[in-house]
This record gives C-alpha cells, structure tokens and sequence, in this order.
C-alpha cells in the first residue's frame, strides 16, 4: 500500500471517529433493558415462590439462588447505569466487581429466607 | 430438570447480554449515526437494535457457535435502518439536498471536525457512495471491524466485501479529489475508471 493510501486511510479514520452515545439515550435505553430483564425476574420469582410451597422442593435451594442471578443480571445493568450517570464508562474489571456483589447480596438474602422458613 | 435449566439460562443470557451492550453500544450508535446522519433517529435505531437483539439473543448465541455477535448487531440496526427509509419513502442522508447542514448535532466529531476541511471533505464524500460502500467504510473506520466480520455483518463473502472496501476507498479519493481535498488523493490516489455510480458491478 502506497504512502497516499495510509495517508487517506488515517484521514477517513478521524473523519469516521467513533461517536459517544448521549447520556439521556443510554439511561432511557438502560432503564428499558432492565425493565424488561426485571420483568422476566420476577416470572421467576413468581416460580421459585411456587415451587417452594412445594417441600419436595425445600432441598434444593440451588434453584432459588439460579432464580435470583436472573434478577441479578437485570441488577448489574441498573448499578451500572448509576455508575454511567456519574462518571465514564466501567471497566470490564468493575462490571465483574459489580456482579460478584450483585450475586453475593442476592445469596445472602435467599440464604436468609431460606433460613426463616 | 427442565424448571432447574430455564432460569439458569435465563440468567446466563442476561449476563451475557449485559455484556454485549456494554461491548459495542458505541459501535451500534456510531454506525447509526454516520448510517442515517441524523442525531435523532441514530437514537432511535440504536435503542430498537438492542430491543431486537435482546428479543432474538438466545437464538444469535445458539447459531453464532461462539463467534462474535458484533456483526450480528450491526445486520439488526442495517436492516432497521433500511425499514427506516422505506418506511419514510425517503432518501438517507447521504441524498439529502445541499442545502441541508450535514452531520447536525454531533458529539465527539463535532470538535474534531471543526477548522479542518479535509476532514469535512472527507464526510461529505462518504456520504455521496454508494450505500453499500458507505456502509463498508463506516464498519471499517469507525467501528474497527475486519473483512471477516464485515462481510458477515453485509451478508457478503470474504472476497467480495475485500473488493467492496477497496473500491470503496478508491472511489471515495477520487470524489474528495475532485472537490479540491485532500492533496494526495489528488496526486496518488486516482484510479482508472472507479466512476460514482460504477456500483460496485462485481462486488456483489
């Protein structure tokens, strides 16, 4: 490739830079993912609520800790987007961090119900 | 069990999700933006691809055999953007009339292309390629995808979308040196006879 060529090459990169979403979209469009993954959570929590009724079903708290990553996925997009409005974008490092304390909040209060009941 | 294995998915897929609208929500609002040129329905398309995309995820996932689903989001907002302009029975940006102020409302660009006219020079070109033209040169340059995931993005073979971007990038020197850009478009870049409305006769 000749010099020209990677020289047009870099100029079509700058004009073509990547375009920042604005903030107002990314918190509507992050507000209507987590209603929905919430909406799916709580079907599930409808479910696991149900099947606990059930005490063939009281030795498997497995199930409740799986219905409740549901919700917590829908979590880590909601803290996410908090953490969005308020400075740059997390890193893959913090969304990771975000989740291990999504799913440790959601065991401990599943572990908690589990132990009123 | 079954009632054990769906809720699991589920939340695997959210997950997983989360993760891809983290990955490449630039990359889908950056396409639409220079797709459509309009701040307001770059918007739009970027919030109804990820709606889709979330709607049909679990499938992509299952027939993707674990390759990257970027080039899959860029087909929903390609198709999105297509149903834009039929729907509107109108022509994109790219169309528009002269007197329309190009690029209204940008973000990061904007202060990147003010005071420097190459760069102006170098949109306005691209907005006068073809649509698959544009659409390839927009994957590579703003999005930083290679020929595999382009040409999987545009439905096209490895091949194809190759040529596709070269005489893309050949056509687009040529209309920025005839507008007087770009010196060395001018000087080196010229090729024989990649004429605006060749359209891409081999390409496809």
């Amino acid at each position: 490739m000749t010099e020209a060529a990677h020289s047009f090459e870099g100029l079509l990169r700058e004009a073509l830079a990547p375009v920042e979403p604005p903030a107002d979209m990314v918190e509507r469009l992050e507000g209507t993912l987590t209603s929905i993954t919430e909406m799916a959570a709580d079907e599930l929590e409808a479910w696991e609520l149900s099947a606990m009724r059930d005490p063939r079903n009281w030795a498997r708290p497995a199930a409740a800790v799986m219905a409740g990553s549901a919700a917590g996925a829908a979590l880590v997009l909601l803290r996410a987007r908090r953490r969005t409005a308020a400075a740059a974008p997390p890193s893959l490092a913090d969304l990771r961090d975000t989740a291990e304390r999504t799913l440790g909040d959601l065991t401990r209060e599943v572990r908690r119900m589990l132990g009123e009941r | 069990m079954s009632e054990q294995a769906s809720p699991k998915s589920k939340a695997q897929l959210d997950a997983e999700f989360s993760d891809l609208y983290r990955a490449h929500l630039r990359d889908v609002y950056s396409y639409a933006y220079y797709r459509v040129g309009d701040h307001h329905d770059a918007e739009d398309l970027t919030e109804q691809t990820f709606l889709q995309a979330y709607r049909h995820f679990e499938r992509a996932q299952r027939e993707s055999n674990g390759r990257p689903l970027r080039p899959w989001l860029i087909r929903i907002a390609h198709n999105l953007a297509a149903n834009l302009y039929r729907d509107r029975a109108r022509k994109p940006a790219s169309s528009i009339d002269e007197t329309t102020t190009p690029l209204p409302a940008m973000h990061t660009t904007e202060q990147l292309v003010e005071g420097r006219d190459e760069l102006s020079r170098v949109l306005d070109g691209v907005r006068l390629l073809p649509d698959d033209r544009r659409e390839a040169l927009i994957m590579r340059f703003a999005l930083g995808m290679d020929n595999r995931e382009i040409a999987r993005a545009m439905g096209r073979s490895d091949g194809a979308t190759k040529v596709l971007i070269h005489r893309a990038i050949k056509q687009l020197e040529e209309i920025v040196g005839d507008r007087g850009g770009v010196a060395s478009a001018t000087r080196n870049g010229r090729p024989s006879g990649a004429g605006t409305s060749e359209g891409g006769a081999g390409d496809d």
